[in-house]
């Protein structure tokens, strides 16, 4: 038998992040209580670490390792800077509300950092089974970060759903895997690719696409497998909606990007049809439902999987052009969707969630500094120009009208038009409405600053959308 | 040329540098800093401009014509902001930067109590007295641009630009109700001018596919016979349409019938502004305009036609207003009026150069006018009404004897400025010969007499005669200080000398060069250059012209009603009555606007509000698809249960869902 060793360089950032993790697994065993944030810091440290190993190891090759189960391509790299840089933030948003809270412990910082290791394995994941690997890593760590408040009922009852809705997807994804395997003979997606080129479209193929669809689908919360999403957002604390509403969904791009594109390419016309289905539903539900809400963390989740179907928009139109747009636009989702529950838990203090719409009213007459940040925010999740999430709103549907779709582009901008009800919504509430309490609104510094560096990032990539263009890019080889 | 476009670009941006410190920090550096940063920067403007004019016009060293930025290319069509000076760019700029800066150290004076003229504490009079200075130096700034335009974009800017401040400080004193509706007025009348305007540019952009000046002239010829069908069955000649389009943008700038309604009201303004906007500078856009335009009007008679008697109408008509006036400062708008006129009608006689001419020598004495007005209105304590002066020579001398020289000017006596403009354009019109040129003739000689007598009608009112003002006003009344007569004195001399200086250059010489174009069979100019010799022996026939016995008559009637102690506004009320009655109502053109248009406006878009507004857009239309989504919002959140089986339910309909898709294809 012929054994190679592998180029364990390519996935240098992996192991780094997997000894850290189980060295601050240990490590925390003998804090004492006080001394807790250094795991806190050790965190950071290791996800700044992983950045730069990711950033020196970035080049614009496409290089395979571990019998071709792993890969490392300019995709690969940059969703996984995208990865730390996120969770970098949603530690720094949670520290004070994890605190106040008495969760402040070091689960919740291995628990991200194996949640991490899962992304970057799904991102960099070049067979079935390293896909399905990361992807239960991932999904494990989130089910029980959502646990992780015990005494609390609606958190309880959350992880409950998440978890067994999750093994279901789960299920149905390896089911689907297994199908694959059965025609191809194969586990590694280049011979997958191969094989399915040869193949052409059999009737199993198809059945094997479909399941495989249900579990990227559960994942990123498309329509009409997004069930979990507000329930699981709503339940879970707002720290752990902050983790499981942005970075995991770089990595479902990432794998819907290796299993359609780089696994089943030769199925587009199919799934193409699959993706269209998912997106309208996700567009419309998304959008219609969010307006019902009263919760912001709900309202935020619907208004996630109305982004959801924006993201499958840019991929189902089936170039380089429209990949590169559904990466702008899961990169840019990610920095919104931080701002967003950022928001909440900016304005939440001990013993107050800050989670319905009415504790924003009058928000304008307490700190009209963050209510202008906030409105950055609104403006660009509804896609209003100059802000960045107009731009990503912009390529996505350049794609889609290059791919001679152009009916798809104006349902889009129509849902996007009811969707913009419910920003404009708050923006109203905050500025229009008298406040509920006239107590003046005092954040603690770090998050202030945190959520006006994103807030305004918002504003300035906004403003210079063209670098970050490039980035995604040339990450599709264009 | 490279120096000149230095120059160029010091020029336009020194008075922007000092409205933009004198508007965001007229707070900080205080009045003094305010006005001293405003005047040195429209100083700096005036010495170059001299610099430029002495390059181009004396030195000839050449014509610039050069891009500065390009903004956008658009299929082709570029959007930039370029230089073109040339002579008549060069005289617009010494024109501008000199009566602004007069204007500049005569506000000085004038506003220098200007917190009295605002309601105590009121929050838009705190440092109204650098937004002043921050809004004329504005107007510099935006003068300039337009007169150094090369493109009709750029043209189009300067022309909006000086039409905001012109409505910013029309309406200056914005807690005067009086104030903020002669603003509005000014407004609204200038959007029917620039409509027209507008679309002007956008015929010449659709027939030339080029917004250059360069590049338009020169293949105007080329379109020359291109027609345009506006109705089906009606052809038009392009170049009548560009010609009739851009004027009608002119007329609104320049205040020509009818489109005059804003200028009277515009006095609403503070006196300098009125001075250097409304009567030297701005209302002379639309003047300068058709002269840069002259190789495209040279094109279309028809055009012509309309200008002339466009101008004759408004020279004629707005003059006799003046008669019966009696607020000095509407005395000297009417006078405006009748003067721009004067120049329409030389464009549309194709004497573009006698009408440029015109509007310079105009601008000085016309901007002297009024800043006397304003030292008298000083020296009254801001009471306007003639009937209360009387008798000021004695205590006013200065403001006294350059109001002299203004009115001698704007007269037309011989060897004053106002004689050699005027006297080019009542010949040049003479020799005409396209339609309109009879009547036109007819209105010009008519309006020198008119022009004589409410001139000296005021004159007399104000400086002879019986002192008519309360005892208080009589005791306090003085000449005013240095800053308010400076200004007159260095205006008065040009109001008698420029016109001597470039009469034989000008209108009669090779002033313009290339800069402005008349064709062979219209140019009445050299026609009447031939019996002209020389500035002396032309104001000594001037004597022996008709032109200057009406005005001799006109003077002469003022002083004989005035030895009576007759007034005739008084006079023509009790004699003719009727034609009074024509005349205190201006012609009811306002009463006709307000009920026609103002109302039937307000009519109509009260129609659309209540009926396509609130009923089907707003009603049926947004608030019935809200209504919609909110239904349908409310129903499939009940899709959210909250029960697990029902999600798992969801899953495997969805998964059946996406199977179908493929089953039953």
């Amino acid at each position: 038998m012929n054994f190679e060793i592998p180029n364990f360089m390519l996935a240098m950032p992996e192991i780094f992040v997997l000894g850290m993790a189980c060295f601050i697994l240990i490590l925390d065993l003998f804090l004492s209580e006080r001394s807790r944030v250094v795991t806190y810091l050790l965190t950071q440290a290791t996800l700044v670490g992983a950045f730069l190993l990711s950033l020196g190891l970035y080049s614009s090759a496409r290089e395979l390792t571990f019998s071709d189960s792993f890969v490392l391509d300019p995709m690969a790299s940059v969703l996984k800077l995208a990865v730390y840089a996120a969770v970098f933030m949603v530690l720094l948003y949670s520290r004070r509300y994890l605190r106040e809270r008495g969760m402040f412990r070091g689960e919740f910082f291995v628990l991200g950092l194996f949640g991490v290791l899962g992304m970057m394995v799904m991102i960099s994941a070049h067979s079935l089974l390293t896909i399905y690997m990361g992807l239960e890593l991932l999904s494990l760590s989130m089910y029980a970060m959502v646990a992780m408040q015990r005494d609390s009922r609606v958190a309880a009852e959350a992880a409950m759903k998440y978890f067994i809705l999750g093994a279901m997807a789960s299920a149905m994804l390896l089911y689907g895997m297994s199908m694959i395997y059965g025609v191809t003979g194969s586990l590694e997606l280049g011979e997958v690719s191969a094989a399915v080129a040869g193949q052409g479209s059999q009737l199993i193929l198809i059945f094997g696409l479909v399941f495989l669809m249900v579990g990227v689908a559960f994942k990123l919360g498309a329509v009409p497998f997004h069930m979990w999403v507000p329930d699981v957002y709503h339940g879970a604390s707002t720290a752990v909606t902050l983790y499981i509403s942005t970075a995991p969904k770089l990595a479902a791009f990432a794998m819907l990007m290796r299993l359609l594109v780089d696994g089943l390419g030769a199925l587009q016309p199919q799934w193409h049809d699959i993706l269209l289905l998912l997106a309208i539903l996700s567009l419309g539900i998304g959008n219609v439902v969010a307006i019902a809400q009263t919760n912001i963390k709900r309202m935020l989740a619907y208004s996630g999987i109305s982004h959801v179907g924006f993201l499958l928009l840019g991929v189902l139109s089936g170039s380089p052009e429209g990949y590169a747009a559904g990466m702008f636009y899961a990169i840019v989702y990610v920095l919104m969707g931080l701002g967003g529950f950022g928001m909440v838990i900016l304005m939440s203090r001990a013993g107050f969630e800050a989670d319905q719409l009415e504790d924003y009213k009058g928000l304008n007459e307490r700190s009209p500094w963050f209510a202008l940040m906030m409105m950055f925010l609104m403006f660009s999740m509804a896609g209003v120009p100059p802000f960045i999430g107009f731009w990503a709103k912009l390529s996505v549907l350049q794609a889609v009208v290059d791919a001679n779709m152009v009916w798809l582009a104006a349902v889009a901008v129509l849902f996007s038009v009811i969707g913009a009800f419910y920003y404009l919504r708050l923006i109203k509430l905050m500025y229009f409405d008298g406040p509920l309490e006239l107590s003046p609104f005092r954040p603690s510094p770090d998050v202030a600053l945190l959520f006006s560096v994103n807030a305004l990032a918002v504003l300035l990539i906004g403003l210079f959308p063209s670098s970050l263009m490039a980035i995604c890019r040339q990450a599709m080889g264009l | 040329m490279e120096s000149i476009y230095n120059l160029g670009l010091l020029i336009v941006l020194a008075p922007l540098a000092g409205a933009i410190v004198a508007g965001l920090f007229g707070g900080t550096i205080g009045r003094k800093g305010a006005h001293s940063v405003t005047t040195l920067g429209v100083a700096i403007s005036f010495v170059l401009s001299a610099v430029v004019f002495k390059q181009v016009v004396i030195d000839k060293v050449g014509i610039l014509n050069q891009t500065v930025y390009t903004w956008l290319v658009s299929e082709g069509i570029r959007f930039e902001v370029g230089f073109l000076i040339d002579q008549l760019t060069a005289m617009m700029m010494v024109v501008v930067t000199f009566v602004s800066l007069m204007v500049h150290i005569y506000t000085i004076g004038y506003m220098s109590h200007d917190e009295e003229n605002w309601p105590a504490g009121s929050r838009a009079g705190t440092n109204s007295y650098q937004r002043f200075f921050s809004y004329i130096s504005l107007f510099t700034f935006s003068m300039l641009v337009l007169v150094m335009a090369n493109n009709f974009m750029q043209l189009f800017f300067g022309w909006e630009a000086v039409g905001l401040v012109s409505y910013l400080l029309i309406g200056f004193w914005s807690t005067r109700e009086s104030a903020v509706y002669a603003n509005l007025k000014a407004f609204l009348v200038n959007r029917v001018g620039d409509f027209g305007f507008l679309l002007g540019i956008g015929a010449v952009l659709m027939t030339f596919n080029s917004l250059d000046y360069s590049a338009v002239f020169s293949t105007a010829e080329l379109h020359k016979n291109l027609t345009f069908s506006i109705f089906p069955g009606s052809e038009w000649n392009m170049m009548t349409v560009i010609g009739i389009l851009l004027f009608i943008g002119a007329m609104g700038k320049s205040a020509q019938v009818p489109l005059h309604v804003w200028l009277p009201d515009s006095m609403e303004g503070p006196t300098p502004i009125s001075a250097l906007i409304h009567a030297a500078t701005m209302v002379t856009a639309g003047i300068f305009m058709v002269a840069r335009m002259s190789p495209l009007y040279e094109l279309s008679e028809t055009a012509l036609s309309f200008i002339l008697i466009i101008g004759a109408i408004t020279a004629l008509f707005m003059g006799l207003l003046g008669l019966i006036q009696n607020d000095i400062k509407r005395v000297v708008a009417y006078s405006t009026l009748s003067q721009l006129g004067y120049m329409t009608v030389a464009l549309g006689a194709s004497a573009y150069a006698a009408g440029v001419f015109h509007l310079m020598t105009h601008a000085f004495f016309k901007a002297l006018l009024f800043l006397g007005a304003g030292s008298v209105i000083i020296a009254m304590h801001h009471d306007q009404d003639m009937r209360n002066m009387g008798g000021l020579r004695k205590y006013m001398p200065i403001t006294w004897i350059t109001s002299l020289i203004g009115s001698l000017a704007l007269i037309g006596t011989p060897f004053f400025a106002g004689f050699y403009s005027k006297d080019s354009i009542i010949m040049a019109v003479g020799e005409s010969s396209i339609p309109g040129s009879g009547f036109a003739f007819a209105a010009v000689l008519a309006g020198v007499f008119i022009t004589a007598l409410y001139s000296f009608r005021m004159y007399f009112m104000v400086f002879h005669g019986k002192e008519r003002m309360d005892h208080h006003t009589r005791e306090h009344l003085h000449e005013t200080p240095w800053v308010v007569t400076l200004p007159l004195v260095l205006l008065a001399i040009p109001s008698v000398v420029i016109g001597a200086i470039f009469v034989m250059d000008m209108p009669f010489g090779n002033f313009f060069g290339e800069a402005i174009y008349v064709a062979a069979e219209h140019d009445v100019l050299a026609t009447v250059g031939e019996s002209i010799h020389g500035w002396w022996g032309m104001a000594l026939h001037g004597f022996l012209t008709p032109a200057f016995w009406l005005a001799a008559g006109g003077v002469f009637t003022a002083w004989m009603l005035h030895r009576k102690g007759l007034d005739i506004a008084v006079v023509m009320k009790e004699r003719f009555g009727f034609v009074y009655k024509i005349l205190d109502n201006k012609y009811w053109a306002d009463e006709i606007y307000a009920k026609l248009f103002a109302a039937g406006g307000r009519g109509l878009g009260n129609g659309l509000w209540k009926v396509g507004d609130v009923a089907l857009i707003d009603g049926l239309m947004v608030n019935g698809s809200a209504r919609v989504v909110g239904v349908l919002s409310g129903i499939t959140r009940r899709l959210q249960t909250g029960y697990l089986y029902h999600y798992a339910f969801a899953m495997i309909v969805g998964l059946l869902a996406l199977f179908s898709l493929f089953i039953f294809r």
